[in-house]
């Protein structure tokens, strides 16, 4: 499932990678973040959404090597925000979505803010199509529920699609296959 | 038709940009739709969605209940109106309260429905629309003209001027730099709104929740960022248990936008914090505005179903030339015409709905399953009853329902159209079928009617009759198509009887909304045709076909004139079209077609009845083939070809182009012969290619079948 998940969030713009461990992914986000400029000043700053992937000595770590990095997602660092990290629920193969439940302010501004999304999930949360995910998700726990598929996108002027209109311009998604312990 | 709205046909027709971009859109929608759909069964899929919504929609009050009760619970605030009026007070209420000073919207057809910025304009608030296509016409000051692509009748020269205008600054007409405009203007403006305000796409009643469907985000941020959240929700959005979001999900992008899914959707269910952690203030308006009327309407409470995905639009062959200023007031196209006069009234749909061609192209690919042009059927027939027909209309069903007279008057006409004769074509015919349009010759009135021929032909006696119904147009301007079939049919040991006493089928006064006319006619027709003991009524017309087979039992029906149905029903069951006759006559080896020889190759076109109520198209093809022609399918061969009986006359200035882009179609085929089952679709199609010159031939299946029998 993970090649038709891969092969459907592709072909509507995502980036998709997948790390074997929580330590590879690690080492690739902080990669990524480094490569992509993230700095200590407003327009490049990083702002990671917490959620059961990241351990504190993590993000001791992280925030030490990467200055502009922030696990603190307000509503002002996230507007200046260059890329924001979430983490995810769910996967959906067939169309290349991911799930989440964003009830907390932060997963919203994280991922909705910054020009590049960067979104976590294990390779084992992947289901095969929707109604695999609404016999999964309720509203009565969630209040807000987000679906995502691809970066935000356009086609209102002469039917031209433009990637990025309002949202993220990139999404990038990180498949990890061990999480090692997260519970989910 | 008022000459306003002739004028704005006019203009729109001439706008290159308009029927450019419409026209490119819509060829690639068809292909991208197809694309989208594929391994899904969608017949399936929109059973389930058309039951579930009409399950919400038999159920309002009780889905409203409970949404409310949900809602609340969850610890949204609910207010459920009929009124467009009391909409508006309720958010300038809660506007008030929150000392609001400016706006964000994400995009909402309930918004335009009751033209809410210009009321909360008018109260000193600043409203942004954030959706790009909703921004560009509110700057524009105009309308949308499309459902889901507000703009799309729009360059990107226009929009850079009103940008560059927007941002005191020259843009280019670079459509990503556009997007970045608006990207950066729009961002601030989000950042420091007081209210957001949404619509939404479904609204499930056991759990409270609205769902958003967007591309750009902009609805994410509209329900995130501001503290308070309004959505406007038309109550037809009803779904009743969480798990029926999952068909409409599944159906709307792929029908929209053909995509498999939109960038987001958003499951909103009561207040979510807001980033100073307190809770958002979560207001949802439930609108009513005669949705409930609707759903008690027999006829019109499947337009409920709708799931505002725009796609009877992207298929309609009018829209793509007109666009959704001329085709629609706030809601455009098919569905727009149904909303339109609902929501707003029956009145405002009058000049609207006279511009469908009822080619059923809509009713194929509505994953709401609404017979669309059905509805607008029934508009027309409530139009006539409330206002009855124009003077001229009524003077022509005068002569239409008595059939000497109007018989008498055709035969006249093939006397009196002689001067104007060129050909085998004329300019003008009288009566109805006057006011013509350039492009396309049309047929002289035939010196001496099938009527009259049919009694010279000597026929072998056989055991088996079928009575043939023949249709004015065969009768009278194409009688050689009809001796064709009493040939192709005495060699398969069909003996044919005419019963003089048939007369026009009643469509054209159907389709003008006439149905008492109608009905008189379907009364005289099924006398004449179940008097003698037949096997079939055969007919080379599939709009006759349809009239016989469906259209008498629905006029019938819709008048209440329930003791005739058993006879209209008889009638019904005998009835069958040309081309499926003779593909089980062929089948059953009662008929054997020359075979072996190589003949040229030939394209076939699709007539609207026959492919889209009949679901006859695969039997001439074959037919065709069996006889030694070689097919060449065209592109959109199955697209209507402006005919529509008396559309072509009512509306040359779209019967016109319509016609132009199938001879277009025809001809890049490369085929020298273009074969039909409709002699309107040949007389409209033939007269075109006379006009246009090309030598290609266009004629009736039957005409040339009856070339290509065995001895």
């Amino acid at each position: 499932m993970y090649e038709q998940f891969k092969l459907r969030a592709e072909a509507v713009g995502a980036e998709v990678h997948r790390c074997r461990s929580r330590g590879e992914a690690v080492v690739f986000i902080r990669t990524f973040l480094q490569q992509e400029g993230t700095a200590d000043m407003p327009g490049s700053y990083a702002v990671w959404a917490p959620g059961p992937f990241l351990t504190d000595s993590d993000s001791a770590r992280l925030g030490g090597d990467i200055p502009g990095l922030s696990f603190d997602v307000s509503r002002q660092r996230a507007a200046d925000a260059r890329i924001g990290i979430t983490e995810t629920d769910w996967a959906v193969a067939d169309t290349g979505s991911l799930v989440a439940d964003q009830t907390a302010v932060e997963q919203r501004l994280a991922s909705t803010l910054p020009t590049i999304h960067v979104a976590i999930i294990g390779t084992d949360r992947i289901l095969s199509d929707k109604t695999a995910v609404f016999s999964r998700i309720t509203p009565r726990t969630s209040r807000y529920i987000a679906f995502i598929t691809g970066p935000s996108r356009t086609a209102d002027i002469e039917r031209v699609l433009t990637i990025g209109v309002h949202g993220p311009k990139r999404l990038i998604i990180v498949f990890v296959d061990e999480m090692e312990g997260v519970s989910p | 038709m008022k000459t306003d709205f002739k004028e704005s046909i006019d203009r729109a027709v001439n706008d290159a940009n308009l029927t450019g971009a419409l026209g490119k859109f819509s060829e690639a929608y068809k292909v991208n739709r197809a694309r989208a759909y594929e391994g899904i069964d969608f017949e399936a899929l929109r059973t389930v969605i058309a039951e579930r919504k009409g399950y919400a929609a038999a159920h309002l009050d009780r889905m409203a209940a409970e949404f409310t009760r949900n809602a609340e619970a969850a610890g949204a605030h609910v207010f459920q109106t009929s009124d467009p009026e009391k909409v508006k007070e309720y958010i300038l209420k809660v506007a008030r309260e929150n000392a609001v000073r400016t706006v964000v919207k994400s995009k909402s057809m309930a918004t335009e429905e009751i033209h809410l910025n210009a009321c909360l304009e008018k109260a000193g608030i600043d409203v942004r629309e954030t959706d790009l296509g909703e921004w560009i016409i509110q700057l524009a000051g105009q309308t949308p003209s499309h459902m889901v692509m507000p703009a799309i009748h729009m360059t990107k020269e226009e929009v850079s001027d009103l940008f560059s205008k927007e941002v005191d600054e020259r843009l280019s007409t670079d459509i990503p730099q556009l997007v970045e405009v608006a990207r950066n203007e729009l961002r601030s403006r989000f950042l420091a709104a007081d209210m957001g305000i949404s619509g939404g796409n479904i609204a499930v009643a056991e759990t409270g929740s609205i769902v958003l469907v967007t591309n750009e985000g902009n609805a994410r941020m509209v329900t995130t960022l501001p503290k308070v959240h309004i959505a406007l929700v038309g109550i037809e959005k009803f779904v009743e248990k969480f798990e029926d979001v999952a068909p409409v999900l599944e159906a709307l992008p792929r029908s929209a936008t053909a995509q498999l899914l939109t960038s987001y959707v958003s499951i909103i269910t009561g207040p979510a914090p807001n980033s100073d952690g307190s809770d958002k203030e979560l207001h949802i308006i439930l609108m009513d505005n005669r949705r409930t009327e609707m759903a008690a309407d027999p006829k019109f409470k499947q337009a409920l179903q709708c799931i505002r995905c725009g796609s009877c639009l992207n298929v309609c062959p009018v829209f793509r030339l007109v666009g959704g200023h001329v085709f629609g007031k706030i809601y455009t196209g098919g569905i727009g015409t149904i909303l339109t006069a609902w929501f707003d009234e029956l009145k405002k749909s009058e000049e609207i709905q006279g511009l469908c061609i009822q080619c059923g192209n809509c009713k194929e690919i509505c994953p709401g399953k609404i017979d669309i042009p059905e509805l607008i059927m029934e508009i027309r027939r409530r139009l006539v009853q409330k206002d009855g027909l124009p003077l001229l209309q009524r003077a022509i069903y005068g002569v239409v329902n008595n059939r000497k007279l109007f018989h008498g008057m055709l035969r006249a006409a093939s006397v009196a159209a002689k001067p104007f004769a060129s050909g085998k074509f004329l300019r003008h015919l009288p009566l109805f079928l006057a006011d013509l349009t350039d492009g396309r010759s049309l047929p002289a009135i035939a010196e001496e009617p099938f009527r009259d021929r049919f009694r010279k032909i000597s026929q072998p006696k056989c055991s088996e009759k079928a009575a043939f119904y023949a249709g004015c147009l065969i009768d009278f301007a194409y009688p050689e198509m009809g001796e064709a079939l009493v040939k192709i049919l005495n060699k398969a040991g069909i003996e044919v009887v005419f019963p003089d006493e048939q007369t026009c089928c009643g469509a054209p006064a159907r389709y003008s909304g006439a149905y008492e006319v109608a009905a008189r006619n379907a009364v005289d027709n099924i006398e004449a045709l179940l008097a003698e003991d037949v096997k079939y009524v055969v007919s080379a017309c599939p709009t006759c076909t349809v009239a016989l087979e469906h259209e008498f039992i629905s006029t019938f029906e819709s008048l209440g004139q329930t003791d005739r149905l058993p006879r209209a029903q008889e009638l019904a069951g005998k009835t069958v079209d040309f081309s499926t006759l003779v593909k089980k006559l062929v089948d059953e080896g009662r008929l054997t077609l020359k075979e072996g020889q190589k003949l040229c190759s030939v394209t076939y076109h699709d007539s609207c009845h026959l492919k889209r109520t009949l679901r006859v198209s695969q039997e001439p093809r074959e037919l065709l083939q069996k006889a030694g022609y070689e097919l060449t399918e065209m592109f959109e061969c199955d697209t209507c070809c402006g005919m529509g009986g008396s559309y072509s006359m009512k509306l040359p200035e779209i019967s016109g182009p319509i016609l132009q882009r199938k001879l277009r179609n025809i001809k890049e085929t490369g085929a020298p012969l273009v074969a039909m089952d409709c002699p309107g679709c040949v007389m409209q199609i033939r007269g075109g290619m006379d006009q246009d010159g090309a030598d290609i031939r266009v004629r009736h299946t039957v005409e040339i079948l009856a070339e290509r029998l065995k001895d």
